[in-house]
C-alpha cells in the first residue's frame, strides 16, 4: 500500500478537500442561478475559496495571499449578490404534516458533535486513533452535519441539488460576511508579525496613569476589553496586557494574586469582544443570518451587557485581587 | 508606531461603513508594509495564515441541512409551538436560552448552541413566535431587535460560561502564558474565579431581557382593527 496517503486518523486531511468540494458545488450552483445578476462574482468567490481549500498546500503563500485579496476586492467593488427566491406557498403545510418530528434531524448534528468531542480519543482503528485528537471537535461537528444532511435528504425524499440550493441560498444572504472570520483570523497573524500589540502594550504603558493598585487594575480590565475590541480576540490582547500591567504592577508591585487577576482579566476582555465588527462570527455573521438590515444590530444589543459587565469585572477585580 | 496605520484603516474603515472585508485586506496590506515587508513577503505572511485558517470557514458545510429544514417548514413549526405555550413571553424564552448556555458550556458542552445552528433556525423564530402570539404582527424593527438580542444571547451564554470549564482554550492559554513567567496557576483555581462575573453575566443581561417584554408589551401594542 506503498503510496497512498494515509488517510487515517481523520483530520484536516479529509476536511479542506471535503469543504473545498462543497464551496465548488456553492460556486456552481450560484452560476446556475439566473435570479442573481451578479451571479458571475458569487462563483468566482466562492470558487477562489475552493482553490485555497483543495489547492492552499501546493500553492506559494502569497498566491495564497492574492486569492484572499481578490475575494476582498469582489466584494469591495460590489460583485457579490443573492438571487430572488420562488414563493413557497407550501410550506406552512408541510411543516404540519412533520410536525414535532421536524425537530429530530436538527438536534442530530449538535448530538453527534458533543458524543464525537468526547469520545474521539476511544475510537481506535487497529489500535491507531480514528480521529485527529487536535481537531476533535471539528471532525466531530462535520461527520454530525453529514449524518443530519443524509437523515434530512432521506426523510423528506429531496434530492441533494436541492439541499445544495437551499444552502447556496442561505449562504448568498450571508455573502462577503462568510469569509470575514478567516480573513480576520489571518489579518491577526500579520498584526502579530508586524508586533502591532506590543507597539500598543507599550504605548498603555506610557500614557496611562498606573501609580496606584486601583489605577492598575482600572487600566488592565479596561486595556484587556479596548485591545480585544481592535484585535477582535481577548486571546490575543491577554500576553500583551498582561505582560504590560498585569503581571509588573498587579502581581509584582501591588501584590496582587495573579489567579484571579488571569481569570477576571480574560473575562474583561470577553467584554470587548461583544463590542467589536472585528469578532465577527459572533457579531456580523449573526446579523447577516438574522437578515437583519443593520450589521451592527447584535453588537448595539450587547453594548449595555458588555458595559455594564466591564464594570462589575472591574470592581471585582480590585475587590478580590489584593485580598487572596 | 507606523504599524498602527493598519489599525487606523480599520477604524477608519469602518467608521466610513465601507465593505469589512475590504477594509481587512486594506489593512493587512498597511500593516505588513508600516512594518517594513514587502509586497510579496506582506502576502505571504497573509496568505499562509489564511489558509491556515481555512477550517474556520468549514462550518458553512451546515447551510444545505438548515436550508432543507427551513424549506420543510422549521421556522414555522418553531413559531407554532412557542405560540401554544401561553406563559412563555420572548425575553423569557431567552433568559431560559441564556441559563441553557451558561449551564452547558460551563460543562464544556460548547457545540451546543450557535448562530448558525441554532439561532437562526429555532431560538429566533421561537422568540419571534412568543412574541407574536402576545402582541400579534411585530412592526419590523422590534422583530429586528428581537433577533438582535437573541443572537446576543447566545454570544454572552457561551462568552460568560465556558470559563467556568477547566479544559477550555481561554483557561489553558491563561495557565500556559503564567507558565513561560514562571507562576504555576491551577486551571481549577482559574475556573473558579469565572464563576462571579458568571452570575453578573446572568443578572444583568437577564434583567436585559426581562426589560425586553415590557418594551414589547409597550410598542407591540396590537391594532384591534386587524
Amino acid at each position: 500500500m506503498i503510496g497512498f496517503k494515509p488517510i487515517l486518523p481523520f483530520g484536516f486531511n479529509v476536511l479542506y478537500p471535503l469543504g473545498g468540494l462543497f464551496f465548488m458545488a456553492i460556486a456552481i450552483s450560484g452560476l446556475l442561478d439566473h435570479s442573481n445578476p451578479k451571479r458571475w462574482g458569487n462563483a468566482a468567490f466562492w470558487g477562489l475559496l475552493a482553490v485555497v481549500f483543495l489547492a492552499g498546500d501546493l500553492l506559494p503563500d502569497a498566491v495564497n495571499g492574492l486569492i484572499a485579496i481578490l475575494m476582498a476586492a469582489l466584494a469591495g467593488f460590489g460583485q457579490i449578490g443573492k438571487g430572488v427566491a420562488a414563493p413557497d406557498p407550501g410550506r406552512q403545510a408541510r411543516s404540519e404534516r412533520w410536525g414535532e418530528w421536524l425537530f429530530i434531524p436538527a438536534l442530530i448534528t449538535p448530538v453527534v458533535a458533543l458524543v464525537g468531542t468526547k469520545t474521539a480519543k476511544y475510537l481506535t482503528l487497529n489500535g491507531q486513533p480514528l480521529i485527529d485528537p487536535k481537531q476533535a471537535t471539528l471532525v466531530s461537528l462535520v461527520a454530525g452535519i453529514l449524518l443530519a444532511t443524509a437523515t434530512a435528504l432521506i426523510m423528506f425524499r429531496a434530492k441533494p441539488t436541492t439541499a445544495l440550493t437551499e444552502g447556496r441560498r442561505l449562504l448568498d444572504s450571508v455573502g462577503w460576511a462568510g469569509l470575514l472570520p478567516q480573513l480576520l483570523a489571518a489579518l491577526g497573524a500579520v498584526f502579530v508579525a508586524a508586533k502591532v500589540g506590543d507597539v500598543i502594550g507599550n504605548l498603555a504603558v506610557t500614557w496611562l496613569p498606573l501609580d496606584g493598585p486601583l489605577a492598575a487594575v482600572v487600566a488592565y480590565t479596561v486595556g484587556m476589553a479596548l485591545f480585544t475590541a481592535i484585535m477582535g480576540n481577548a486571546f490575543a490582547a491577554f500576553p500583551v496586557m498582561t505582560a504590560a500591567i498585569g503581571l509588573p504592577l498587579i502581581v509584582h508591585r501591588f501584590h496582587g494574586d495573579p489567579v484571579i487577576m488571569g481569570a477576571i482579566g480574560m473575562l474583561s476582555g470577553f467584554c470587548g469582544t461583544l463590542t467589536t465588527p472585528m469578532a465577527a462570527n459572533f457579531n456580523i455573521v449573526p446579523a447577516a443570518l438574522l437578515e437583519l438590515p443593520d450589521r451592527n444590530a447584535v453588537i448595539k444589543a450587547q453594548l449595555p451587557t458588555a458595559g455594564l459587565l466591564l464594570l462589575v469585572n472591574t470592581v471585582l477585580m480590585y475587590v478580590l485581587v489584593y485580598r487572596f | 508606531m507606523l504599524v498602527l496605520l493598519g489599525v487606523a484603516v480599520m477604524v477608519l474603515g469602518f467608521a466610513l461603513r465601507l465593505n469589512p472585508l475590504a477594509v481587512v485586506a486594506a489593512a493587512a496590506i498597511v500593516t505588513g508594509l508600516a512594518a517594513g515587508f514587502d509586497i510579496v513577503a506582506t502576502l505571504t505572511v497573509l496568505g499562509k495564515a489564511f489558509r491556515e485558517n481555512r477550517y474556520i470557514s468549514i462550518v458553512w458545510l451546515i447551510l444545505p441541512l438548515i436550508g432543507l429544514l427551513e424549506r420543510e417548514g422549521l421556522q414555522e413549526r418553531a413559531r407554532t409551538l412557542i405560540g401554544r405555550m401561553k406563559s412563555v413571553t420572548a425575553g423569557r424564552l431567552l433568559l431560559l436560552y441564556l441559563l441553557i448556555r451558561q449551564i452547558t458550556a460551563a460543562l464544556g458542552l460548547t457545540s451546543l448552541g450557535g448562530q448558525a445552528q441554532m439561532v437562526r433556525p429555532l431560538i429566533a423564530p421561537m422568540a419571534e413566535g412568543a412574541a407574536e402570539s402576545r402582541h400579534g404582527p411585530l412592526p419590523d424593527a422590534l422583530r429586528y431587535r428581537l433577533r438582535a438580542f437573541a443572537a446576543a444571547t447566545d454570544n454572552v451564554g457561551l462568552f460568560f460560561g465556558e470559563d467556568i470549564f477547566i479544559a477550555i482554550a481561554s483557561i489553558l492559554l491563561i495557565k500556559g502564558f503564567f507558565e513561560t513567567n514562571g507562576i504555576i496557576v491551577q486551571p481549577f483555581d482559574l475556573s473558579v474565579w469565572a464563576i462571579p462575573t458568571a452570575i453578573a453575566a446572568l443578572l444583568i443581561h437577564g434583567t436585559r431581557l426581562i426589560l425586553l417584554d415590557r418594551r414589547l408589551a409597550k410598542d407591540a401594542t396590537p391594532e384591534m382593527s386587524k
